[in-house]
Formats: C-alpha cells, sequence, structure tokens
C-alpha cells in the first residue's frame, strides 16, 4: 500500500472508477445507424439519432449481447431483468432532451477484477455495476467565432458505463485496473480499449482519509483520456486533498476536470450546481429480460481469458507469474507466444518472444500485426537451437538478420555459413593450435594456479571458429586437452 | 341517393367498389366541404392537390380490381401524426415550418390501404387539453350549437378537429390520438363514434409524443361500423415501436353480430360521481337498459381506486410530457428564437416563445414531480395508483366482459368557458382517464341529446386486446340508440 506522507501524518487514498467503454458493433444502441468512428460530421445519423418528432428507440440486441459478455468477462452477475430509464438534461448535443441509461436497475451487478502489479501479485478489485447507455453527439466549440458546431455521429452509440468499488488505494493500481480492464474487453472483443479515440474515457472518484480510517469526501474528476493522465491526475488531485486537508480545511464535493498541460484538476461544477437528472423508466421501451438459455449460449461461446490464460501458462509451460502475465496482456501476443511455444521448450520460447521479439517490437516502434518475423519463423529458429545447429550467442545475430531481412533462419544460417561446428576433429585442431601459442596460460592452468583461465581458452577457440564451435563440446575438450 | 359527403365510410366503400361513384368525385366532394367549413378551423393545412392525385390513383388500382380496404376513402388526419412532405405541427408554434421527411406508421397504414389525405386536423397543442383551444393555431368550432344559442362550442381535445371534420361531414372518418380521453371525449361532445384500442395495438412510430406510455391512435367516425373498418386497417404490429404488440388483426367488421346474448356488462358504481348532472346519469340508465333488453346481463361492479385515476394521470402524464418535450429545444428544427444569444437564453426565448400555457404548465407540473425529494411522493406513488387501477379493472373483467360508463361530465361547452380552470378542465377526462392508465380499449358512441340538444356518448370499455366484443357491444347500443340528430352546421338550421 503507497501512502501519502504529509505533514500531519500519513493519508491514504480512496479511489473508484467509473469508466465508459464504447460498445463494439455495428449499429447504434437503439437506431440502426453506422457507429465507424472518423466518418463526415453527421454523416452517421438516423432520424431516431436526431430525435426527430415521433421518433422511438428500438434496443439492439448485439449490444446487450456485448454487455453480457462483459458482465461474464468481469465475473459478474447478470441480471436477468434490467430498466432503460431517462437522464434528463439539455444540451446540443443530446437530441432527445435525454440520455437513455439505466440506473436503478442496470443489466450486470456486481463482480471483480485481478490486478497484476508490478511486483508479480494480484490484488482483487470489485466491480459495482455495469449499465447500458447511449453517447452523446460532439460540440466543436472551435469551428466559428461565435457558434457551437454540433456532430451527431456519436449520438446514439451504445456505451458500457463500468464502475468499480472504491477499491483502489494508488495510482499505480488505477494504472493496472485500467490495463486489466482493457485487456479484457479486447479479449472479449467488446470494446476496443482505444483511449485516444475516446472509445475508453475515465471519470475518477478520489478521496484521502487517515489509514483505515473513516472515508473522507471525494471529488469526480471527468473524462481523463489516457492512462497516463489518469495516473497525473489521481496525484495532482491527492496532493491538492492533502494541502487542503492539512491545512484544516475540508473537501468539497464537486466535479473537477483535468487540465493536463498544467497537471492539475480543476472545478467544473460543486455539488449545489449539480443537474437534478430526473431520472424515470423510459416509457418507449419495456424492462429488458433476458431469456437464461441466451445467457449460458453466450457464456460457453466465451473465449479464454487473461486470467485463465495465465493460470494455464503458469502451469502447462511453467512460466514464472510474471512472464505468463506479460505474454497474456495482450490476446494477439498470448497466441504469438502459443504458436511459437508449440512442440517446442515453452521456457525459451516465452525468452525468446519476451526479451528478443518484444524488445525488438518496442525498439521499433511497430504493432505486433506489423512485426517483420512471424511466429512460424520465430519458431523455426528456436528449432535451430534445439538441435544444436546454431549456438545460442549466433542465434542473437541470426534473429537480427531475420528481423532486418525477413528471411527464415535456416536460410540465413546457409547463406552465413553460421552452422554450429560439432566436428570433434575440427575443435581439436582449433584447440591444439591454441594451446601451442600460449604457453603462458597452459602453464597458469596446469598449476592450478589460476583455474578459471579455462573460460579465457573457450573464448579463444569461439573466436577461432568465428563463435560457431559447440560451447560445450569446447568446453568439454579443452578439459581434456589442458589435462585435468 | 345520399349525397357523397352524407355518406358513412362502409357506404362509400361498398359504392366505390360497385363502381357507383368515383374516388375522385368522393375526393372533390370532400375537398369542397372542407373549403365550405372553413370557418369552423378543423384543419390546419388541407392537402386538396395530394386528396385529388390520391384519388385518382385510387380509381386506377378500383379498375384494375386491385382495392385496398380503405380504397378512395378521403380521411382527415390529426395534425399529430407525422405525414411525408406535409406540414405537421402538433397544433404548436414550436414545430414552426416542420415537414417530416418520414411517415406516421398508422397514417402509412392508411395509404396502403387505399385511404386519401384530405388534410391535418387541428389539435390541442400537443394533444394536451380538452377543448381544442389550447392549440396555437387557434379553436375549433363544433358544429352543434345549442337549441336557441347561437354561441360557438367546442368540440373538445385534443382530437377536436377531427372530431368536428367527422361530425360536419368533412371527412368520412379521421384518426385521433387518445391519451386519457383526448379520442372519446370529443366523439361525445360531436356526436361521434371514437374508439381507442388497447395501448399497443397502434403503432406510436411517428406520432408526436405528449405521454408516451398512455398515447394511443384510435379511429373517429360517424359509425360504429366505420370506427370498425378503419381499426383494421390503422391496428398492427410495428418492430419500430418496442411497445406495439404482436398479434394478429382481426377483422373487426366481422364482430358486428348484433348479437349480445348473454354478454355481461358491468356498470362501475363509482363512476356515479359527486354532482353528477341528472341527465348524464339517466342517460346512463337508458343505456343500461338497452343493452338489458338486447339479452345482456348487468352487473355492479366496483372499481375502488377510481378516485385516484385523475390526479395520478395529472403526475404521470406530464411527467412524461417534461422529458418527451426536452427535444423541441430551437436546436435542429421548427422554432428558433434569439439565436445569437448564448445557449441557454436560445434555450429560454425559443422555448418560452413557442410553447403555449397549457404545455408549459404540464412541463412544470411534470419536472417538479420528477425532481429529487419530490419524486416518492409524487411519481413513484402515481405509478404505485396506476397499478392498483389496472388491478381493479382486471379484478371486475373477471366477473364482466365490456364496462357500460358515460364518456364525459357534460356536453360540450362554450369557446372560452372553463379557460381559468384547469381542474375544471381537466375533470372533462374523469370517465375517460381510468381507462387510458390501465390501457384499456374504449369506445364512445352517440347515445342521446342532452336537454340543450347537444350530443352525448356513453362509453363501454373492454379486456386488454378484446376491441371486438367492444365493438360488438357499441353495435348493439348504436342500434338501440337510433342516434340520428345531426348537427345545426350540416341541417343548416
Amino acid at each position: 500500500m503507497s501512502l501519502l506522507q504529509g505533514t500531519t501524518g500519513e493519508w491514504e487514498m480512496v479511489i473508484g472508477l467509473e469508466v465508459h467503454a464504447q460498445v463494439i458493433s455495428n449499429s447504434k444502441l437503439f437506431s440502426g445507424a453506422s457507429t465507424t468512428f472518423g466518418a463526415a460530421p453527421n454523416s452517421q445519423v438516423s432520424i431516431v439519432d436526431a430525435a426527430m418528432p415521433g421518433m422511438l428507440p428500438v434496443l439492439n440486441r448485439e449490444c446487450v449481447a456485448q454487455a453480457i459478455r462483459t458482465g461474464l468477462g468481469l465475473k459478474a452477475k447478470i441480471n436477468l431483468v434490467s430498466v432503460f430509464e431517462r437522464k434528463n438534461y439539455f444540451y446540443p448535443d443530446l437530441p432527445q432532451g435525454y440520455q437513455i441509461s439505466q440506473y436503478q436497475h442496470p443489466i450486470v451487478g456486481e463482480g471483480s477484477i485481478l490486478l497484476d502489479l508490478d511486483n508479480g501479485e494480484t490484488r482483487e478489485v470489485g466491480i459495482e455495476r455495469l449499465h447500458l447507455e447511449q453517447d452523446a453527439g460532439k460540440s466543436l466549440h472551435d469551428q466559428h467565432p461565435r457558434k457551437t458546431f454540433v456532430d451527431l455521429n456519436r449520438s446514439g452509440v451504445a456505451l458500457m458505463e463500468i464502475v468499480s468499488k472504491p477499491d483502489m488505494r494508488s495510482a499505480e493500481e488505477v494504472g493496472a485496473y485500467l490495463r486489466k480492464l482493457r485487456s479484457i474487453l479486447r479479449y472479449l472483443g467488446t470494446c476496443d480499449g482505444n483511449m485516444d479515440e475516446g472509445s475508453m474515457r475515465c471519470d475518477v472518484n478520489l478521496s484521502l482519509r487517515r489509514p483505515g480510517g473513516p472515508l473522507g469526501t471525494r471529488t469526480e474528476t471527468k473524462n481523463v483520456n489516457s492512462i497516463r493522465f489518469v495516473q497525473q491526475a489521481i496525484e495532482a488531485e491527492a496532493r491538492r486533498q492533502m494541502e487542503i486537508l492539512e491545512d484544516g480545511g475540508s473537501i468539497e464535493q464537486e466535479t473537477r476536470l483535468f487540465d493536463s498541460r498544467r497537471g492539475e484538476t480543476r472545478s467544473m461544477r460543486s455539488k449545489e450546481e449539480a443537474h437534478d437528472y430526473r431520472y424515470f423508466p423510459d416509457p418507449d421501451l419495456l424492462p429488458l429480460e433476458l431469456e437464461p438459455a441466451w445467457v449460458e449460449d453466450l457464456k460457453a461461446a466465451l473465449p479464454e481469458l487473461p486470467d485463465d490464460k495465465k493460470a494455464r501458462f503458469m502451469a502447462d509451460f511453467g512460466l514464472s507469474a510474471y512472464d505468463a502475465g506479460v505474454l497474456v496482456a495482450e490476446r494477439a501476443n498470448a497466441d504469438f507466444y502459443e504458436e511459437v511455444a508449440k512442440g517446442r521448450d515453452a521456457k525459451l520460447a516465452a525468452n525468446w518472444v519476451i526479451t528478443n521479439f518484444f524488445g525488438a517490437l518496442n525498439a521499433s516502434g511497430k504493432g505486433l500485426e506489423e512485426a517483420p518475423v512471424t511466429a512460424a519463423q520465430l519458431g523455426g529458429l528456436l528449432d535451430l537451437l534445439a538441435d544444436d545447429t546454431i549456438s545460442g550467442r549466433i542465434a542473437k545475430d541470426v534473429f537480427e538478420e531475420m528481423w532486418e531481412s525477413g528471411k527464415d533462419a535456416a536460410v540465413i544460417v546457409e547463406e552465413k555459413g553460421l552452422k554450429q561446428i560439432t566436428d570433434t576433429g575440427a575443435i581439436e585442431a582449433a584447440i591444439a593450435k591454441v594451446i601451442a601459442d600460449n604457453p603462458g596460460q597452459v602453464e597458469q592452468y596446469t598449476s592450478g594456479a589460476n583455474p578459471k583461465v579455462i573460460g579465457w581458452f573457450v573464448g579463444q577457440v569461439m573466436k577461432a571458429t568465428q563463435g560457431k564451435a559447440n560451447p560445450g563440446m569446447v568446453n568439454q575438450l579443452l578439459k581434456k586437452h589442458l589435462g585435468g | 341517393m345520399t349525397a357523397a359527403t352524407d355518406m358513412t365510410l362502409a357506404e362509400a366503400r361498398d359504392r366505390l367498389a360497385a363502381k357507383d361513384i368515383s374516388a375522385a368525385e368522393l375526393a372533390s366532394a370532400h375537398i369542397q366541404a372542407v373549403e365550405a367549413a372553413r370557418p369552423l378551423n378543423a384543419f390546419i393545412t388541407e392537402t386538396p392537390e395530394r386528396a385529388l392525385e390520391m384519388a385518382q390513383a385510387s380509381d386506377a388500382r378500383i379498375a384494375k380490381g386491385e382495392a385496398g380496404l380503405l380504397e378512395g376513402i378521403p380521411l382527415a388526419i390529426k395534425d399529430l401524426f407525422c405525414t411525408r412532405d406535409v406540414m405537421t405541427t402538433a397544433g404548436s408554434h414550436i414545430l414552426d415550418g416542420f415537414h417530416p421527411t418520414y411517415e406516421s406508421t398508422v397514417s402509412a397504414n392508411l395509404w396502403d390501404a387505399g385511404a386519401v389525405l384530405l388534410g391535418k386536423t387541428n389539435l390541442d397543442e400537443f394533444a394536451m387539453g380538452s377543448s381544442n383551444m389550447t392549440s396555437y393555431y387557434g379553436g375549433v368550432e363544433n358544429p352543434w350549437k345549442r337549441e336557441g344559442d347561437n354561441r360557438k362550442l367546442v368540440p373538445g381535445g385534443s382530437s377536436g378537429g377531427s372530431a368536428t371534420a367527422v361530425a360536419a361531414h368533412l371527412a368520412l372518418g379521421a384518426t385521433g390520438t387518445d391519451t386519457g380521453g383526448s379520442i372519446r371525449q370529443p366523439a361525445s361532445f360531436t356526436g361521434i363514434v371514437g374508439m381507442k384500442p388497447t395501448y399497443g395495438r397502434c403503432s406510436r412510430w411517428g406520432i408526436v409524443a405528449f405521454a408516451s406510455s398512455l398515447d394511443q391512435a384510435g379511429p373517429m367516425t360517424r359509425s360504429v361500423r366505420d370506427a370498425a373498418i378503419l381499426l383494421r386497417a390503422m391496428a398492427g404490429h410495428d418492430p419500430k415501436d418496442s411497445t406495439s404488440v404482436d398479434r394478429p388483426v382481426p377483422d373487426y367488421e366481422a364482430a358486428l353480430t348484433g348479437d349480445v346474448r348473454g354478454l355481461k356488462v358491468g356498470v362501475p358504481k363509482e363512476y356515479r360521481i359527486d354532482g353528477m348532472s341528472p341527465e348524464i346519469e339517466a342517460l346512463w340508465q337508458t343505456g343500461i337498459a338497452w343493452l338489458k333488453e338486447s339479452g345482456a346481463e348487468i352487473v355492479e361492479v366496483s372499481l375502488p381506486h377510481t378516485r385516484y385515476a385523475l390526479p395520478a394521470y395529472y403526475i404521470v402524464a406530464p411527467a412524461e410530457t417534461s422529458s418527451n418535450l426536452a427535444r423541441y429545444d430551437g436546436v435542429r428544427y421548427g422554432l428558433r428564437e434569439d439565436g445569437d444569444a448564448s445557449l441557454t437564453e436560445m434555450y429560454e426565448a425559443t422555448r418560452g416563445a413557442g410553447f403555449g400555457a397549457e404545455v408549459k404548465r404540464r412541463v412544470l407540473i411534470g419536472t417538479y414531480v420528477l425532481s429529487a425529494g419530490y419524486y416518492d411522493a409524487y411519481y413513484n406513488k402515481a405509478r404505485q395508483v396506476r397499478t392498483l387501477i389496472a388491478r381493479d379493472f382486471q379484478e371486475a373483467f373477471e366477473n364482466v366482459d365490456v364496462l357500460l360508463t358515460p364518456t364525459a361530465p357534460s356536453p360540450a361547452f362554450a369557446m372560452g368557458e372553463k379557460m381559468d380552470d384547469p381542474i375544471a378542465m381537466y375533470l372533462n377526462d374523469v370517465f375517460t382517464v381510468p381507462a387510458s392508465m390501465a390501457g384499456l380499449p374504449g369506445i364512445s358512441v352517440p347515445a342521446g341529446l342532452s336537454g340543450e340538444g347537444l350530443p352525448l356518448g356513453l362509453q363501454l370499455v373492454g379486456r386488454p386486446f378484446d376491441e371486438e366484443t367492444v365493438i360488438r357491444a357499441a353495435g348493439v347500443l348504436e342500434a338501440a340508440a337510433g342516434f340520428d340528430a345531426r348537427p345545426t352546421f350540416v341541417t343548416g338550421s
């Protein structure tokens, strides 16, 4: 647990998150309009989305399925009856004058999410609920000196609001929560998790208290759009609250905004200015009743999720929690690893995928799908290692060459004559020459004055064979020829 | 031979089929009638050219033997139904110049059946009212007048324009919408038949919303048979309306057997309200006697929560209104006032100028009853009451097949009366609101004249989706009443 050190003692952060995750679906929550990102303004707006008179919402079944899948992925209770309500407020990018949301009866109840912390440990954070709601459109204030333009493309797109319990205690935990949530959503295919495109947005509820003491008053910081900014916002807001509390002041319950340029939060509206949303059940929509069999079908069709995959990688492949955690964070990475590991030394494969392959990928700034080396190619390299065709040292050079040229390992080894020398006669010839040329070092070894000089001999023989001699054989033969 | 505008819808249908009259002739006669009746202010928009085009297309289909159920029948459409390319106002200034790019499902069903659009009828603003006096386009005059009294009377509301259009023989039928009595009460005031079907029977898609959990479209006609014919064409499941119900639409006309022997007719004792006018009471008793003489069994029933229906309605309906009318904000269509001011000022100016007093009153009431701290005391309580009202009916219908009540507590009143007393105005719906709260089908049938010579209706209410029994009983009531009085405007005396 990370505590804040103030002048009057320690403070503990209590943090809960509300994440708005845009549902992956072809059409909007209550209309048939398309949901593609980046289309020309107001080109994906149906007469329902524009709230023309007499228009009625019709629930999109696929969005409901996505919410159920997500709920199941969060090990949460699926509520077989839920209710859509209207949240009433006026704004130009909210054509109906109300957002259709779920309030008293959400589609998903309590669940949990397991954080993978940097030290390899895990920690459970509770999920309070998940509900479905419509997104608003977008107000553009920078298109005209006096006017606001409105783009309704996003109006009516389905969102899942995922509310955590106030179980997090540091910015690091919040980072781990968001990464894990994003990972689960991406595994499920229910949200692409792209915070920079706004398809995952986060509101942070934060309060301070003395460790183990009663809860303090919280503030809500709205719409922070990257994990890094969320963490910065938390640090900034915790510092601000601590300063007020240490000065004997009290925290006002309010909504705040994070200014990423200044690295500080500022007040958006106080509790007194808070809207009265006048929620009531939407009379245009009947209560949503789910068939238990449908929920079961969706459950049966869920993919293996990161926690299960991690456990399997540890149990079946003998990987450490850390390595397994790294490999399963993205489903594509895990799939890549499994393809490399199939029928091979799984731990060796993990080392190569994490250290060499991901290392090269990160250095190049490329995504997995753009990598010049495929899983099959990397597997081919490991096969050459396994049957002693090349040594580990040569393998690293071959991998670099593969990354440059995209060629198969076997081709590179053949072209460059990198095959490991396993011929006893050839190695013995090299050994004989090194021994003959270096009587001083031979003396050091045979007299027992410096037994570690054997390592120097290995190096000399490897050098003489351009690194191609099998290091194990070199070691063994050296000892034989040096005696002792 | 009966004049083209004096036929019932059923007669016109039969004569069109017999090629006795052409759709074009029928349309022309009605277009002329609409023009001649302009002083009544029944229409906000007349569509004579479109009517003639549609009638000619009908004649072509009739000639090819491809006539639909309503082929060539000229109808008036309440201006709450969105009609493609034809201005749709909801009787409000805030929808100034609004021309929908789409057609409501109910009106589309009518055009698919071959009906002809004469125009869009006047109504209380956003269907909020019982007099048609809240329309931005002015009040509508009832074609009836009191004997020896030349004062103009209201046709009731909110479907006042449709009621007057049918009663004054300007159209063979009209669509209405009924939220708390907006079809049945004006039908009673103008001596016509008006039916609100079960909630969910007709699609609400494309009808400007007032109170979504109550709004329902229905037919307004000069006979029960006509109502049955028109309802059949209007009704049906619509995937675009999640509250519309997927069940087959019966041939309602076939329900008119004229036989109610053994039918159990309930008479709810709670409808005998304090200060009820003796002539309404007398008419009710007469109606009971007619059904009894026709072989029905009369059973007194109790609907104990009736007296809470009106107050609960005036919480639920405004609550939904306050939300439904939020979209009229000056941003996308209709009126926009003060375009250069700040956003809030633009909202205030637009909504201040665009909505009339009654709409504002209901938006304010609705906002209040949904607000934090008052929600449970008002909105939630009203919803609970609504459940109890529905249960009352459910229990009553375990013992009876249909209920008989008066439609309205009084005959039509003069234009300008009750305008300064909203509660008195709301009391017009005291007999119609309970069935609305329970979502049940109800019909008003003209049954007699008041002492002043004004029409009075009786209401029949049935089980959910049992429009057929309601129509069957209404047919018997209609025959027994033999209501053949005609409005002053039509007789010209």
